[in-house]
């Protein structure tokens, strides 16, 4: 196999031949993450990917906020009165057996739902264990996972974005884009043609390399690879595998889990390269060299612009957040539902339906056959909601980089951080880091509850320079606002002397700096955001206590602040 | 039928498949915990056990897979027959190995009142749960960081027990349920609670392997089992076969394996040194050492065995150090290399 010579494709027709691939093989496939907003690209191609799919193939949307019990089955409370015993109904998954679902607001999903999911992607049956039934019932499907997540926002739930074989940013188009490239009976055909199509061992060898050049490390996504490019062949009609499917396959599957970049090549090897004879069969060439041929095909057919966004991915999944935010507590009133226990209604809110189901199957028996008789009820039966909330305080360090003190102030920053990450182990809190020093502040370590990758994070800050306190402020915000809306509970934390000496624009100037400071501090108060300053001026500052008061926070005078008091007044202020 | 991915298939992933055939050999260890990348076969592994375990003598009839050696255990519905002058009779079944489905209710887990003989016939009787299948075998929860709380606290003490004590729906009753608990879970995604993990006998860690030539061989094995499962089961059944005696053999010679007592007083120096809490480190420690000698057809434990399973055994018990970052893993291989030297 020679780097293919193909023409260059464009972001619509990428989707539109990922869209083809998941019509031939929805399970192999595994399905597709679509990223990108609610719009009329969006719904072009679920619109096409419906006009490819066989007519009676069925097609299930599912909201993100969907139960249990409606995913996997349980007890039919209808047919359990009806008929005065145990009636079992099946659950959604069940029912999309050899179709799509569709989850929409993947971002959304919970955990608690993606597992369920992701065993029946796994063997392709539904397995239930459930309100006294044991059921199995075929349920291979293809997943489209709709996210519209924001980048600063945690993605769809790990286990079914590692399952979902295609992986597509819709986010770049506008309008209604065509991206139909096959009919419904070209699919049909190909599906017929799908078990003829062989893959040899030099496009295994080629995909697991590229997959190892790009910092693939998951072995699923070669696999899901090969398997997207066999639908291309069958759509082609070939029994082989050939350059062009694997680039395919690979710009769709690989290309998008990126986590490294090979060496740039010279700028000829973009433009279509010239294509070598090869001499003998492909056997000889090792699989790092035939790697190399699908990443430089691949360089080949994707638009540049798609290129460099996955160039981007790559660089910054390093310090991307993957961490699903924080931990959920059980709580007998507030929080959102999550199925329901026997208990006392009393003292948690009832679940009625569920009260309604366990006692269902003993209508017959307890009204003894009176006629007209009201439902009974006993207490036994009743059933309370189990709620949970995500809690977990994300304690954001803001810290004050600048000028000489900066050092001293740092290590601080870094022994509470630490501190309290320890800490947090135990009750399941994150801890963020901002540094601010010269023009701007940056986010250090996201919200993370992983002590090692803060310390590595952590390592990286130096100080120096002026005092950007409104910038700070303001990034000190959106990340609070965005750790808010992920269900989690923020609190800034900022240690400074609140020398405030340069402005949003980067322009010194410490009236003007200071007007703006204050102007940020107004916006904290009015997002109702926790916060507390820790003044490490050697003697209290009159600004830091009126910014302080701007925030609506806590202040805290701390001339000698060390990590250990540190750690205590946040302590305080998360337990309090 | 459908074809299960067979365990001599697996590429590399030697702890995980060691830490399992121990368990298999030995279930006193007291289960396994495998944590590790997505995609890296720990699924596969476990559900390729039932090939791999030789049938055993199950009473027939009994709901619970009762042994009926005369020394095995019984539930009282076997103690029942019993008494009541029947001769139980037996026949050889397949080891369970239960697969806990995600989102299982509670009481298909422990077992429930059976409503249709109590609405058809207004009996009282007990419907068995997942627990009591397991009885004897493998309890597998894949993602077992995932699961409610109470479910975890409730399957660890059933596994510790090895006894199922129903107290719901105005039954009450207590049925055996020993079984070897494999859990699974990835700990990006939510850490297990640390007195949870240290129920666990052994913890593995598996990682996606890096090698070029092996990913190749995963990827082609995989491949060639969506193909033809069928020819891929053939090609390993004999490797598999080879597994299943090692297993029977190691079952009978593990009870006489000798411990000498340098090598208890190594053990002890190891878990001195690492500062694990408690004694239950050290037992795990001693008993997977035995099987595994057991399993490698020795009559004697050595330090090689010890050393071989130390890290599985240890690595999950280690104390936290928030000021220092070596992975618990890096710190019993720095014990084991001062204690035993240099790894060869």
């Amino acid at each position: 196999m020679t780097p293919v010579v193909a023409p260059r494709r464009t972001v619509a027709e990428l989707a539109g031949a990922a869209a083809a691939a998941l019509a031939v093989d929805p399970r192999g496939a595994g399905g597709v993450r679509l990223h990108g907003p609610a719009g009329p690209p969006r719904d072009a191609w679920l619109s096409a990917l419906h006009a490819m799919l066989p007519p009676v193939t069925p097609f299930l949307r599912l909201p993100a906020s969907v139960t249990l019990d409606r995913l996997l089955g349980g007890l039919d409370l209808t047919a359990t009165l009806a008929s005065g015993r145990p009636n079992f109904e099946r659950g959604l998954l069940s029912r999309a057996d050899g179709g799509i679902v569709c989850v929409l607001m993947a971002e959304r999903l919970s955990t608690a739902l993606a597992g369920p999911i992701a065993a029946c992607i796994d063997t392709g049956m539904a397995e239930v264990e459930r309100d006294g039934f044991t059921d199995r019932s075929p349920a291979g499907f293809g997943l489209i996972l709709l996210d519209e997540g924001e980048p600063d926002e945690a993605p769809p739930p790990s286990a079914l974005l590692e399952r979902v074989g295609l992986h597509l940013d819709l986010a770049t188009l506008a309008g209604a884009v065509d991206f139909s490239t096959a009919s419904a009976a070209e699919v049909l055909a190909a599906r017929g043609r799908l078990a003829a199509v062989e893959v040899r061992d030099a496009d295994r060898n080629a995909m697991v390399a590229t997959a190892a050049q790009l910092g693939v490390a998951s072995i699923r996504a070669p696999l899901a690879a090969l398997r997207v490019a066999r639908c291309f062949a069958a759509l082609d009609s070939r029994t082989q595998l050939n350059g062009e499917d694997l680039a395919l396959a690979a710009a769709l599957v690989i290309l998008p889990r990126a986590t490294r970049w090979p060496e740039p090549e010279p700028e000829s090897g973009e433009e279509a390269p010239p294509p070598e004879p090869q001499p003998g069969p492909d056997d000889d060439v090792s699989p790092g060299e035939l790697g190399d041929r699908v990443v430089e095909s691949v360089r080949a057919i994707v638009p540049p612009g798609l290129l460099e966004l996955a160039k981007d991915a790559a660089l910054r999944s390093r310090v991307e957040h993957r961490h699903r935010s924080g931990a959920e507590v059980k709580s007998q009133r507030h929080g959102r539902p999550s199925g329901n226990k026997a208990g006392d209604p009393r003292r948690a809110r009832v679940d009625l339906l569920a009260t309604l189901r366990a006692a269902a199957p003993w209508q017959r028996v307890r009204k003894g056959g009176g006629p007209g008789a009201r439902l009974v009820i006993r207490r036994d039966d009743l059933r309370v909601r189990r709620l949970v909330s995500k809690v977990g305080t994300t304690v954001i360090f803001v810290v004050d980089a600048s000028g000489s003190s900066a050092l001293q102030r740092l290590g601080e920053a870094k022994g509470a951080v630490e501190t309290l990450l320890a800490e947090s182990y135990v009750r399941r809190d994150r801890v963020a880091l901002i540094s601010f020093r010269g023009t701007r502040a940056e986010v250090v370590v996201p919200p993370t509850r992983s002590l090692t990758r803060a310390r590595r994070l952590l390592a990286s800050v130096v100080g120096g320079g002026g005092t950007p306190l409104a910038a700070a402020i303001e990034v000190a915000r959106e990340l609070a606002v965005t750790v808010r809306r992920g269900g989690g509970t923020p609190l800034m934390v900022f240690l400074t002397d609140a020398r405030a000496n340069v402005r949003r624009d980067g322009s010194g100037g410490r009236p003007d700096a200071e007007r703006e400071a204050g102007e940020a501090a107004r916006t904290v108060a009015v997002e109702q955001l926790g916060a507390i300053l820790i003044d490490t001026s050697p003697r209290p500052s009159p600004f830091a206590r009126q910014l302080t008061a701007l925030m609506n926070g806590t202040y805290q005078p701390l001339p000698v602040a060390d990590a250990s008091r540190v750690a205590s007044v946040v302590r305080q202020a998360v337990e309090g | 039928m459908r074809h299960v991915y067979p365990f001599s298939a697996i590429v590399g992933q030697a702890e995980m498949k060691r830490a399992l055939l121990i368990a298999a050999v030995d279930p006193g260890v007291g289960g396994v915990m495998i944590f590790g990348d997505r995609g890296t076969g720990k699924s596969t592994a476990v559900r390729a056990m039932p090939a791999l375990l030789p049938a055993m003598p199950v009473v027939v009839g009994c709901r619970y897979g009762c042994d009926p050696s005369a020394n095995g255990l019984r539930c009282s519905e076997c103690r029942d027959r019993e008494s009541s002058g029947e001769r139980l009779r037996s026949h050889r079944a397949a080891v369970p190995v239960v697969d806990l489905p995600l989102g299982a209710t509670e009481d298909r887990v422990v077992g429930a009142l059976d409503l249709e003989r109590a609405l058809a016939r207004g009996e009282k009787a007990f419907e068995p749960g997942l627990l009591a299948r397991a009885n004897r075998g493998f309890l597998y929860v894949d993602e077992v960081n995932l699961l409610e709380d109470h479910l975890v606290d409730l399957l660890l003490d059933v596994a510790a027990s090895g006894e199922n004590v129903v107290e719901r729906e105005g039954l009450s009753l207590r049925h055996p349920a020993r079984f070897v608990l494999v859990g699974s879970g990835n700990p990006e995604e939510g850490e297990l609670r640390p007195q949870l993990l240290d129920r666990f006998g052994l913890s593995v860690e598996v990682t996606t392997p890096t090698d070029l030539d092996e990913r190749v061989e995963i990827v082609r094995r995989r491949d060639a089992f969506d193909h033809d499962p069928a020819g891929l089961v053939a090609r390993f059944e004999h490797a598999d076969d080879q597994v299943r005696r090692r297993i029977v053999q190691a079952r009978k010679r593990v009870t006489t394996v000798d411990m000498p007592d340098a090598v208890l007083r190594r053990a002890s120096e190891l878990c001195l040194a690492l500062g694990t809490d408690g004694l239950r480190g050290e037992l795990t420690l001693l008993r997977a050492a035995r099987a595994l000698a057991a399993l490698e057809g020795h009559r004697t434990v050595t330090d090689a065995e010890v050393r071989a399973v130390a890290a599985s055994a240890l690595r999950h018990r280690l104390r936290r150090n928030p000021l220092d970052d070596t992975g618990s893993t890096a710190r019993c291989e720095r014990a084991l290399a001062e204690l035993f030297g240099p790894a060869s």
